[in-house]
């Protein structure tokens, strides 16, 4: 078990194509990190360099204080979990998960009783003498995860080990992994661009855009403090709504603007955010999280914090219920939020002809919200975020 | 409406596909004035079938079949000719048709392979012919799937290109090599051991012929075992060597196998190069069988016992690695 740490590293392709750029992470000894990003973020060229599996074109990668640059993956000590599981198909589980052990030519006896234990914490016992062929997905997995447990090695590296189960069994596996994580204490690094997988599991969370870090904190700072409008916009589902607004108003009684429509703020949200005064008079991006509204019906809300729309759309969850609607105020529209709706698989709607900006809002199930009701909507004021317009970056 | 009798047609193709037992009577029945049949048809719910799909389904039935075994039989008739006239003396070969036998089963005997047995010709040859093909198949599969993990997974300057000139050599014909090789053959004299005529420069000559194919197919093959595997290969602490002795190697077993076969074939079968490169102590079965027809004018009794031991091997060689070809060798490897 050891720390891993990226300094400074960047891969560019013989093509002139660059992935990363100057990644800079430090993974303590035993701790969870989990990458996070859309597809195409470079977060599995950064793990597959610590692996080993591809060339460090800048930088440096240390494992344990030790550089491995230039040391081939058989030698890092690390074990890699692939998405597509990649295992030896001629070769039964237990040849499988003791294949590592053999070639540093343990004794068959000791990669017995290893293996013997490693399918024992993953319930694999009553499968050891199978082929992966006659496993079923989940079985796969583990066969993987045994793979690299069983080697007890300096650190475990996973590449959306999860994506190819359906939900139920992906639930089920997010939990025993954090679990044998825990128990074996081994250094961690998970690429997920599934962001539940990534706040459920990571010690800390590290959100990559187009090769370039943009937070790592612990998951609920991740979520509380964003850095910046992708994190905050990628990290929460449904994701934060996000409104260009006016800070109106003066230091002692501040208020914002958003499509015509006034939200008086807490005082103590510009004692917090000592940089909001700066933007008293501008222009700001507002970030609202879907649970910070509420159904004004429903509680004792005070004047000033209430937004009005139409309800467009109303999904009742169960334990709570969505309330699709819109609001007259211009649409965010930047470097961070075409990249958060390019991942989303839609269209930023750039020119409309009158400024709309759609919303989610999570309500109390004892709603009686309906589709077509005119809303009125209870915002928590003191929990908006606020983002610069042009550098996307959060306001504190 | 051409829905329905689209569907109808496929469904009369569809009983005369499965109907084997009961011939073409089921394929008779008329399907439209069926309207039963066609109400049964709707559930199983018949989709439309392209025409390919229907020959596909017409090639499974009793008639196509017949005519299979048919060709076959014709096909297989000059080779039961010759175990037939194996099994007979000389004088009732030159008397009448092997076909006769049918009629005097008690013209069969064993002599002819007793006397091949005791034909030193041919049994020197029989060996000769092993102690070519063997060494030949070997070192072509061995060389071959050694450079075909390198030209598939070994990165190296000039990688391409050099795979490139391999598919070259592909087009070039042996009896280009014939000429300069017995020059260059000839010139090889190692302490009384002289290339030319040797049972190794045969073999050497099979061999280079062989690998331009050889490497061609275990190429294409290795290229299509998922990168990941080898990459775990790698993590797991595997070398090149290692990855490809217990990863690759065992993974190509379908190709390997095939090559084999081939190879063996082609050499077991091979007459010109031993005609050319190999001398009377070294020459291989095909060789020895041509000579006896040259002496003895048509001595069919040595003739077809001979050609028939010849035949024996490949057949022996095909049943036994016929169990490597196996579909799904990757199944359950990557998702």
């Amino acid at each position: 078990m050891a720390e891993v740490a990226l300094t400074g590293v960047g891969k560019v392709y013989p093509d002139g194509t660059r992935a990363v750029t100057d990644l800079n992470l430090a993974i303590a000894d035993g701790e969870f990190l989990v990458l996070v990003g859309p597809s195409g973020c470079g977060k599995t060229t950064a793990l597959r360099m610590v692996a080993g599996l591809e060339e460090i074109s800048e930088g440096e990668v240390t494992i344990g204080n030790r550089v491995v640059n230039r040391i081939p993956s058989r030698d890092r000590d690390v074990a890699m979990v692939f998405q597509s599981y990649a295992l030896y198909p001629h070769l039964s589980v237990r040849d499988n998960i003791g294949f590592g052990l053999s070639l540093r030519k343990l004794p068959k006896a000791e990669i017995r009783a290893k293996v013997d234990q490693a399918a024992e914490i993953l319930g694999l016992t009553d499968h050891l003498n199978r082929k992966p062929r006659n496993l079923s997905g989940g079985q796969r997995q583990r066969v993987a995860m045994g793979r690299a447990i069983v080697r007890e090695p300096q650190a475990f590296l996973m590449d959306e080990p999860l994506s190819n189960l359906d939900a139920k069994l992906r639930v089920q596996m997010r939990a025993e992994i954090a679990r044998i994580q825990r128990d074996l204490g081994v250094t961690t690094i998970y690429v997920t661009h599934d962001q539940t997988e990534a706040m459920t599991l990571g010690d800390r969370v590290a959100v990559m855009k187009k090769g370039e870090l943009q937070q790592v904190a612990p998951p609920q700072e991740l979520y509380d403090r964003p850095a910046n409008l992708f994190v905050a916009g990628f990290i929460g589902s449904p994701a934060m709504n996000l409104l260009q607004g006016t800070l109106t108003g003066d230091a002692a009684n501040p208020r914002i603007e958003v499509g015509g429509q006034t939200l008086t703020l807490p005082g103590e949200v510009l004692a917090d955010r000592e940089g909001l005064r700066a933007y008293l008079g501008k222009s700001v991006v507002v970030g609202i999280r879907p649970e910070d509204m509420e159904d004004a019906e429903l509680i004792d809300a005070a004047d000033g914090a209430r937004l009005t729309s139409t309800a467009e759309l109303v999904e009742a969850m169960g334990s709570d219920v969505l309330v699709h609607f819109a609001v007259e105020a211009a649409q965010v529209v930047t470097e961070d939020t075409k990249e958060l709706a390019r991942d989303a698989g839609t269209d930023v709607l750039g020119s409309l002809d009158a400024p709309r900006t759609d919303m989610v809002a999570r309500f109390s199930p004892r709603t009686r919200v309906k589709v077509g009701d005119p809303l009125d909507i209870h915002v928590d004021t003191g929990r908006l975020h606020f983002f610069d317009p042009e550098s996307g970056a959060s306001i504190w | 409406m051409t829905e329905s009798t689209e569907s109808d047609s496929a469904g009369s193709v569809d009983a005369a596909g499965t109907g084997v037992a009961t011939g073409g009577a089921a394929a008779k029945v008329p399907a439209a004035a069926d309207p039963e049949g066609r109400a049964a048809r709707g559930v199983s719910g018949a989709p439309r079938r392209s025409v390919a799909s229907r020959i596909v389904n017409r090639l499974g039935g009793g008639a196509v079949q017949i005519a299979l075994i048919l060709i076959a039989v014709v096909w297989l008739v000059p080779t039961i000719g010759l175990f037939i006239a194996s099994l007979r003396g000389q004088a009732d070969n030159t008397e009448s048709g092997w076909w006769k036998v049918f009629t005097k089963p008690t013209e069969l005997t064993l002599k002819n392979y007793t006397d091949v047995m005791s034909n030193d010709d041919m049994t020197t040859g029989f060996v000769n012919t092993v102690l070519i093909t063997v060494p030949t198949t070997v070192l072509v599969v061995v060389i071959a799937s050694l450079a075909a993990y390198a030209f598939a997974w070994i990165e190296f300057p000039g990688r391409d290109w050099l795979f490139l000139g391999v598919v070259g050599l592909l087009v070039v014909p042996i009896q280009v090599g014939l000429i300069p090789i017995a020059k260059l053959y000839g010139g090889i004299e190692i302490g009384g051991f002289k290339m030319f005529g040797s049972i190794a420069g045969v073999v050497l000559f099979h061999v280079a012929y062989g690998l331009p194919f050889a490497i061609f197919l275990l190429r294409n093959y290795f290229a299509g075992i998922p990168r990941a595997l080898l990459e775990a290969a790698r993590m797991d602490g595997g070398t090149e060597w290692t990855i490809f002795r217990r990863v690759i190697f065992p993974l190509g077993g379908p190709a390997i196998a095939s090559l084999s076969i081939f190879q063996f074939l082609w050499v077991w079968n091979d007459m010109l190069i031993a005609l050319i490169f190999a001398n009377r102590d070294s020459q291989p079965l095909t060789v020895a069988i041509q000579q006896q027809v040259r002496q003895f004018g048509s001595n069919i009794d040595i003739i077809a016992p001979g050609a028939f031991l010849s035949l024996v091997v490949p057949l022996a060689v095909f049943f036994a690695f016929q169990r490597y070809f196996v579909q799904g060798v990757l199944a359950g490897s990557v998702k």
